[in-house]
């Protein structure tokens, strides 16, 4: 057997998989999408509708919240780690990685008992001042599930970045007399900027998507995956929740591809 | 001075950081050997909610372990010679391919999972097998096996090889048993951990895909933490704990040898 056909048979299996389980399927969702009353004008109801924008802008800004203090949060910590060699920064890195393969579920369980109504800070916050703090089920519950599976991503994302730096760039600004503020901000910051753009992306589109944590939390706040899954087995909107989830599907995907245009590397999210 | 400020100030964050991400499996792990979780641990320790939880729900961890094998399987017969297929055939076709398989990283699970549904739907003995929810896990592992078997074949030059091979005479098969394959065991290995470790936590997809009869271990998870009292919820997720942790400690070593290398 030539070499040629050899090649295209080792990727037939591939192709089978991908055409039956992943190619037809999504083309069927985007018909679903079109097949209800609205016809073709359903795919605009995520725009138009008041009550799935607003959940839209909800979940968008909630991504970027997420984001944003994700990001900071990684690069303080993870330019610390890799700058530093001290007894027991092993340790602190796999505490910090460790939580990268938790299904968002279990983050949100987690959430619950930091959180929630036998939580560990109502428990404090009750004998300190006598008065009990439970906010794992509001948005600022869902917000600390989502930093917590978003930082074990970034944060190594971040330290592989720091890791590759120039460190004579920064010894060269400091002898031209620029302070250490000055060498972060002008320096450190900007050489950084692509990894910031990449593992930002993820992180984005991982909140946009996330399913689990927001489930297990049940919070009565609306984020475009929980619409979604109370649109098709509450409601049975079978082609809304196949329009919105074409709509979730390309946001997702557009940012991670806007990003790698950025950035050139290639970048995934998962969960 | 100030360095030594800021050192310590960023080591204070850091730390904190950690107890944010490591406090709640502390107190997960706790809560389920604790007799009552109310109470406090000076209510004694127990294994009972663990047996309570192997009694219950044993189905649903035997089949996340059938259906990650079962995932690993597919994606090591058709992931690793596709990846050798992309990596020798080069050009844009098999950078669209690569595209085309990557695209389930970037959409929601949920999405994917809808998709399976409105397609299969009329294929009941199918839909209400396990292997539905077998069909989402490959589809979702499938990048990570192809990336990461791609990305040796990357870093060695395996068309030398493949063409010193083909000079004495191998034929194709022969050379990809004895001369690729072996070349391109370290990605195959990271790669089987990543499809694994994600198998056995995957929800999203799995939660749309399940039928009661077919209930993988993240949605018995999501089942206690609905409606089990929190011991059970905290030993189920102990038990999860103990099941993806070596495999994420594998997954380290990993890739600190290849870093090293």
């Amino acid at each position: 057997m030539p070499h040629r056909y050899f090649v295209w048979l080792c990727l037939l299996p591939l192709a089978v998989l991908t055409v039956a389980f992943f190619l037809l399927p999504m083309a069927r969702l985007v018909v679903t999408g079109a097949e209800g009353p609205q016809g073709l004008a359903g795919y605009l109801a995520i725009l138009v509708e008041p009550r799935y924008r607003a959940t839209l802008i909800n979940t968008v800004l909630l991504a970027a919240a997420t984001t944003v203090v994700t990001l900071v949060v990684a690069t303080v910590a993870g330019m610390f780690l890799q700058r530093h060699r001290f007894p027991g920064r092993a340790v602190l890195i796999a505490m910090l990685t460790f939580p990268l393969a938790f299904p968002g579920v279990v983050v949100g369980f987690l959430i619950i008992l930091l959180a929630g109504r036998q939580g560990l800070i109502g428990d404090l916050s009750n004998r300190m001042f006598g008065e009990k703090l439970v906010f794992a089920y509001s948005i600022f519950g869902l917000f600390l599930g989502y930093l917590y599976f978003s930082i074990p991503r970034v944060i190594l994302t971040i330290m592989a970045a720091v890791q590759k730096l120039d460190v004579g760039l920064e010894e060269a600004a400091r002898s031209l007399g620029a302070g250490p503020w000055a060498v972060q901000r002008d320096v450190v910051l900007p050489a950084l900027g692509p990894a910031f753009v990449a593992s930002g992306a993820i992180a984005f589109a991982t909140a946009m998507g996330a399913f689990g944590t927001a489930f297990t939390l049940a919070t009565n706040i609306d984020v475009l995956p929980m619409l979604i899954y109370t649109e098709f087995t509450l409601a049975a909107n079978f082609a809304t929740s196949a329009a919105l989830s074409v709509g979730l599907g390309i946001i997702a995907w557009a940012i991670l591809a806007l990003a790698r245009s950025f950035s050139g590397s290639t970048v995934a999210a998962a969960g | 001075m100030r360095d030594r400020l800021i050192f310590t100030g960023q080591l204070l964050f850091t730390l904190l950081v950690a107890a944010f991400l490591v406090v709640p499996a502390i107190l997960s792990i706790s809560a389920g050997v604790t007799v009552n979780y109310f109470r406090g641990i000076s209510s004694g320790v127990t294994l009972q909610w663990v047996f309570q939880v192997w009694e219950l729900y044993a189905g649903t961890i035997l089949l996340s372990f059938v259906v990650a094998f079962a995932t690993l399987v597919l994606t090591l017969v058709a992931g690793v010679p596709a990846a050798y297929a992309l990596h020798v055939r080069g050009g844009r076709l098999s950078r669209i391919i690569e595209e085309v398989i990557t695209l389930p990283l970037a959409i929601p699970g949920l999405a994917i999972a809808l998709a399976l549904l409105f397609t299969y739907q009329g294929f009941g003995d199918f839909r209400r097998s396990w292997l539905f929810i077998l069909t989402g896990h490959v589809i979702y592992t499938m990048p990570f096996m192809v990336r990461s078997v791609m990305a040796v074949f990357a870093t060695i030059d395996i068309k030398t090889l493949d063409e010193g091979a083909a000079s004495l005479g191998a034929t194709p098969w022969r050379r990809f048993r004895d001369v690729i394959v072996p070349n391109a065991v370290p990605g195959i290995l990271a790669g089987s951990l990543m499809v694994v470790t994600l198998s056995l936590g995957e929800f999203n997809l799995t939660w749309m895909l399940h039928t009661p009869l077919t209930k993988t271990l993240p949605i018995g998870l999501a089942d206690s933490y609905a409606s089990m009292r929190l011991e059970v919820a905290s030993a189920y997720t102990l038990i999860f704990f103990v099941m993806i942790i070596p495999l994420l400690v594998a997954m380290q070593m990993f890739a600190d040898q290849e870093q090293k290398r």
